[in-house]
């Protein structure tokens, strides 16, 4: 019985999200170590180890539980964040680079963690729920209508926070999820197309061709006429009338705008930051300035050190080398969770897999991206890395609901033995 | 939905691929960074935290010809703060001078110098007192920001003697650090303003030397040692000058505060300038790093202005001393001999149009050249005047260097006024306003004509040697002699005999030793409605001329005052006590 428990864990997976969590402590810790002394920030990495045993305690007793009850509890999880996220609204407060969002849920002053990170695992289980009890071939868009509404809700609520970076981590999950179930690109790309078209809208011609191209699509593919007329002027919306009411707009209006999407033309402030955040990680080199020793964070040039901009000082200190460490750790996260959604005994372990690889991986693209200002300051933490406690602990439940799902995956052992 | 196995590893594939290309264009962006960019962020890195403290450097010194010191670095303190914003430098200065007194110019200054270069340290005190250094460095720990360091101080041991001369330095101007910013000057730094110190500036030049402070994002000090490697202020060569400094202050001591004029001394084989000075002087070393404005004012609104330097900038009536040039122009025309007399006899006074006084009404009777130079005959040099012709004085003077400067090195030599020919006088005065009788008075050398004593000391480095006049130079290089006397051997060698011989059979008393005799002019210009003028130019030895010195008293009244200081100096010069035989008058 020991020998068919031991082998029921994924040990991969399991070493690749520790060694991921002891990088950030370590990073956390790092980020402390400064010139100049300021509050909070030398401790937080004992702060962060005490989230760490809190995340291993939740995590196994997760893995206690199966699938089906994991699939069970989707429901309440589901309508319990959702009504925390309609909370902050109304009560939340801000903190960090993003200290303009209502993201923090805060009573008493105590700020108890974002309920965005728990709506990410809730969503990711109730969409998979959704999506793996529709049984019939998906033809159209209406026919996507219930897994839509169930991401669209938390994502407007997130979205009027306004917190942009966990509204990309929706989308991704969706549209990683929707992709894991089968629905045909043409579908997902005619979902995606007024967004494409309020992207591609600053240029007519470029906007044109893109037209052009899902007219064509949608003469292709034929999907039902009214949905066919919607898509299209949906697109003309996002595409013509987008860019009129834009120019509409008084200047000042613009800027707000501009600077919700892309900080970094706030040059005082944001961008100054983007910068110096580039400046650590270029100056790290190919070996890095040493752990703790980075000048830049040192002197704290480098904005939010040890949570948003975590991963400067580990450009900074540990260069290149530790760079493709974190990346190769990350991508190893990823291929493992694929592996694990690829093995799912059903097809609600394998939606679920695949949505928690959608959600980092947004993350870490976005958050790291950022770094270097190949992404949009959005203020949206690094998996493992972001000092943070909600984002640890909800991290490690979706590694915890990974192993249990692996457990319990084909040609596995039906039951974990944590 | 279809999660049929095979459908899913194709998807799984999509994925697997998407996710290898994303993390691997993450990675293939930090490669960029950190190691194709590295260089370049690492200097913006340093830029971003390292903060330039320029570590002052010491002027070069100035020597004279015997290695004595003219000008010097004196230790001395200079006080700057690091800030990161104006409003953050004024409140320091508001917390400091409650500690140490700033007055309003000096923290107007220090605002100044910040707004000039915000990321250098803002000089509060560019010479700080001991007392000052001393509070402010025990106070050190509550003012991170505040740089204490030594910076030398420039001293001119001889300040009083050496105004005419050696200039002086300042901090540097907006408009000079506008035109100086591509050759590295900085806000804040000292440079030559006058004098030799701006003459010589490049060579003289302090090479400031830097160290780094390190500050963090709110641009506080946080580490000010080790944090990059100091780069050392370089010592620039000293400058050598042909200046005499025994001479220059014996000049000084001479003038006392009572005599006004210049002094000029020439070697003249090589046209060294032995010494170059104008009373009333002024002590140079008030006006190093900023002159008070009570001292300014004073000496501005002096009667005596001793901020013309005379040497250079004060032009003269030459008089006599200049009736060689009429006797050299004379001779290389022909129209006269050494020996040549003129049609009518000095019987103190000459007609031509009007009467032309003889300084000697008594009248010299019937003269040589030679014995014309030697009496200084007004009659005779009126007669070769007019035999030369007035367009050819006035060519003969410009191409004996009367009209133009010396070309010293040193800045702001004024130009000696000669015409050129004479459209100069239709211009001044109208076609009609003049007559050509003017050629009488130009011989003589008054009218039309103001040398400064700089003009006619280098004249008589070409009597005094083999005809080339010798451009002034006071940092000695390569001499530049020009062949301005087109005589001949003979003829030079008379010029030369009537200079000396004729001044040995002189008025001047006084034994004569080992030849060793002084020749020279004296003049007496008019200069109404003040007293007369009193010059003196000539050189020493006559057999083998070692100085050549031109000399002018203010209201000295008459020649031979001047005649004694020239031989007191040209004796302190070469140390051999001269026979005062050059005494001729006019």
């Amino acid at each position: 019985m020991d020998m068919l428990r031991r082998r029921g864990i994924d040990y991969p997976l399991l070493i690749i999200a520790l060694l991921l969590t002891v990088f950030g402590i370590a990073m956390v810790y790092s980020a402390g170590q400064t010139d100049v002394p300021s509050a909070g920030t030398a401790a937080a990495w004992k702060r962060q180890l005490g989230w760490f045993a809190v995340s291993l305690l939740a995590a196994w007793t997760v893995t206690r539980g199966s699938v089906r009850l994991i699939e069970w509890s989707a429901w309440p999880l589901y309508a319990f964040s959702c009504t925390l996220l309609l909370v902050v609204l109304f009560f939340g407060s801000g903190a960090g680079t993003a200290a303009s969002v209502k993201g923090w849920l805060t009573i008493g002053g105590v700020r108890l963690g974002q309920p965005a990170e728990l709506a990410k695992v809730a969503t990711t289980l109730m969409l998979a729920r959704v999506l793996a009890a529709q049984r019939e071939q998906v033809r159209s868009l209406l026919d996507l209508w219930r897994p839509l509404v169930v991401v669209a809700l938390p994502w407007v609520l997130v979205m009027l926070q306004p917190d942009l970076g966990t509204g990309m981590v929706f989308i991704g999950i969706c549209f990683m999820m929707l992709f894991w179930a089968g629905v045909s690109w043409q579908l997902l790309l005619m979902l995606a197309s007024p967004g494409i078209s309020l992207i591609l809208a600053f240029s007519t011609g470029i906007w044109g061709a893109w037209f052009l191209i899902l007219v064509a699509l949608v003469l292709w593919y034929r999907p039902y006429l009214p949905e066919g007329v919607v898509l299209v002027v949906a697109n003309v919306v996002m595409g013509v009338v987008a860019p009129i009411l834009w120019d509409t707009l008084k200047p000042y209006q613009r800027q707000r705008l501009l600077v919700f999407l892309d900080p970094t033309i706030d040059p005082l402030r944001a961008g100054y930051h983007v910068t110096q955040s580039k400046v650590a990680i270029g100056s790290g080199g190919l070996f890095g300035q040493g752990f703790t020793l980075g000048p830049q964070k040192r002197l704290r040039f480098v904005p939010e050190q040890h949570t948003d901009f975590i991963f400067s000082v580990v450009g900074e200190e540990l260069g290149f080398l530790g760079v493709s460490c974190a990346l190769a750790l990350f991508l190893a996260l990823f291929l493992r969770a694929i592996r694990v959604s690829t093995r799912a005994s059903d097809a609600f372990p394998s939606l679920v897999a695949s949505g928690f690889v959608a959600a980092w991986f947004v993350h870490v693209v976005v958050n790291i991206g950022m770094t270097l200002s190949l992404m949009p300051v959005t203020g949206i933490p690094l998996p493992f890395f972001s000092y943070g406690g909600s984002f640890l602990l909800s991290s490690w439940l979706a590694v915890a609901v990974l192993l249990r799902i692996s457990a319990e995956g084909r040609g596995q052992a039906d039951a974990i033995g944590l | 939905m279809s999660f049929h196995p095979n459908a899913l590893l194709r998807r799984a594939r999509v994925a697997r691929l998407v996710l290898v290309v994303s993390i691997g264009a993450l990675g293939a962006a930090f490669f960029r960074a950190q190691v194709v960019q590295h260089d370049a962020y690492v200097v913006q890195s340093e830029n971003t935290r390292l903060r330039e403290v320029p570590l002052p450097g010491a002027r070069g010194t100035i020597y004279d010809r015997r290695g004595e010191v003219i000008a010097e670095n004196l230790p001395g303190y200079a006080v700057s703060l690091l800030s990161p914003t104006e409003d953050s430098l004024k409140a320091a200065l508001r917390t400091l001078s409650g500690i140490v007194p700033i007055d309003q110019t000096q923290q107007r200054a220090a605002i100044r110098r910040f707004r000039q270069a915000p990321t250098r340290p803002a000089v509060i005190f560019t010479n700080a007192t001991f007392e000052v250094v001393s509070i402010l460095e025990e106070r050190r720990v509550e003012f991170p920001d505040l740089i204490i360091q030594s910076s030398p101080k420039r001293y001119y041991p001889d300040g009083a003697a050496m105004a005419a001369l050696v200039g002086y330095t300042g901090e540097i101007s907006e408009p000079e650090l506008a035109r100086l910013k591509p050759e590295g000057y900085k806000a804040g730094q000292q440079i030559g303003k006058a004098g030799l110190e701006l003459q010589f500036e490049t060579a003289l030049r302090a090479r400031e030397g830097l160290r780094f402070v390190e500050v963090d994002a709110r641009n506080r000090v946080v580490r000010d040692a080790g944090v990059r490697e100091e780069i050392q202020p370089e010592a620039p060569t000293p400058l050598r000058t042909n200046i005499d400094l025994d001479l220059q202050r014996y000049a000084h001591s001479y003038f006392g505060d009572s005599l006004r004029g210049a002094v000029v001394a020439l070697d003249p084989s090589t046209g060294g300038v032995l010494a170059l000075y104008s009373a009333p002087s002024y002590d140079i070393n008030e006006w190093v790093g900023g002159i008070s404005s009570t001292i300014y004012e004073q000496l501005l609104t002096d009667p005596h202005t001793p901020l013309v330097n005379r040497a250079m900038q004060g032009t003269y009536p030459p008089a006599s001393t200049w009736k060689l040039a009429t006797a050299v122009i004379g001779l290389q025309r022909g129209l006269v001999t050494m020996d040549t007399h003129m049609e009518r006899p000095c019987t103190g006074g000459y007609m031509y149009g009007r009467y032309f006084k003889c300084w000697d009404k008594r009248g010299h009777g019937d003269v040589t050249l030679a014995q014309a130079i030697a009496k200084s005959c007004d009659v005779y040099f009126y007669q070769l005047g007019l035999k030369i012709g007035l367009s050819n004085l006035l060519a003969g003077g410009v191409a004996l260097g009367f009209g133009e400067k010396t070309g010293i090195d040193l800045p702001n030599e004024k130009e000696s006024i000669w015409p050129e020919d004479t459209k100069y006088f239709d211009k001044k005065y109208g076609p009609r306003g003049w007559n050509r009788s003017v050629v009488l008075s130009l011989s003589i050398g008054q009218a039309n004509n103001a040398q400064t004593p700089l003009n006619m000391a280098r004249f008589y480095t070409a009597l005094a040697t083999d005809g080339r006049a010798a451009t002034p130079q006071i940092v000695a290089r390569e001499a530049e002699r020009m062949q301005i006397l087109h005589l001949t051997a003979d003829q030079l060698a008379g010029v030369q005999r009537a200079l000396a011989d004729v001044v040995s059979r002189g008025t001047a008393a006084g034994a004569q030793i080992q030849g060793l005799t002084i020749a020279g002019k004296t003049g007496t210009a008019q200069v109404p409605p003040l007293q007369d003028f009193a010059w003196f130019v000539g050189y020493a030895p006559a057999s083998d001329p070692k100085i050549v010195l031109a000399i002018i008293i203010e209201e000295g009244l008459h020649g031979s005052t001047a005649a004694k200081i020239a031989t007191k100096l040209m004796e302190r010069y070469l140390k051999t006590p001269l026979t005062m035989t050059a005494i001729t008058n006019d």
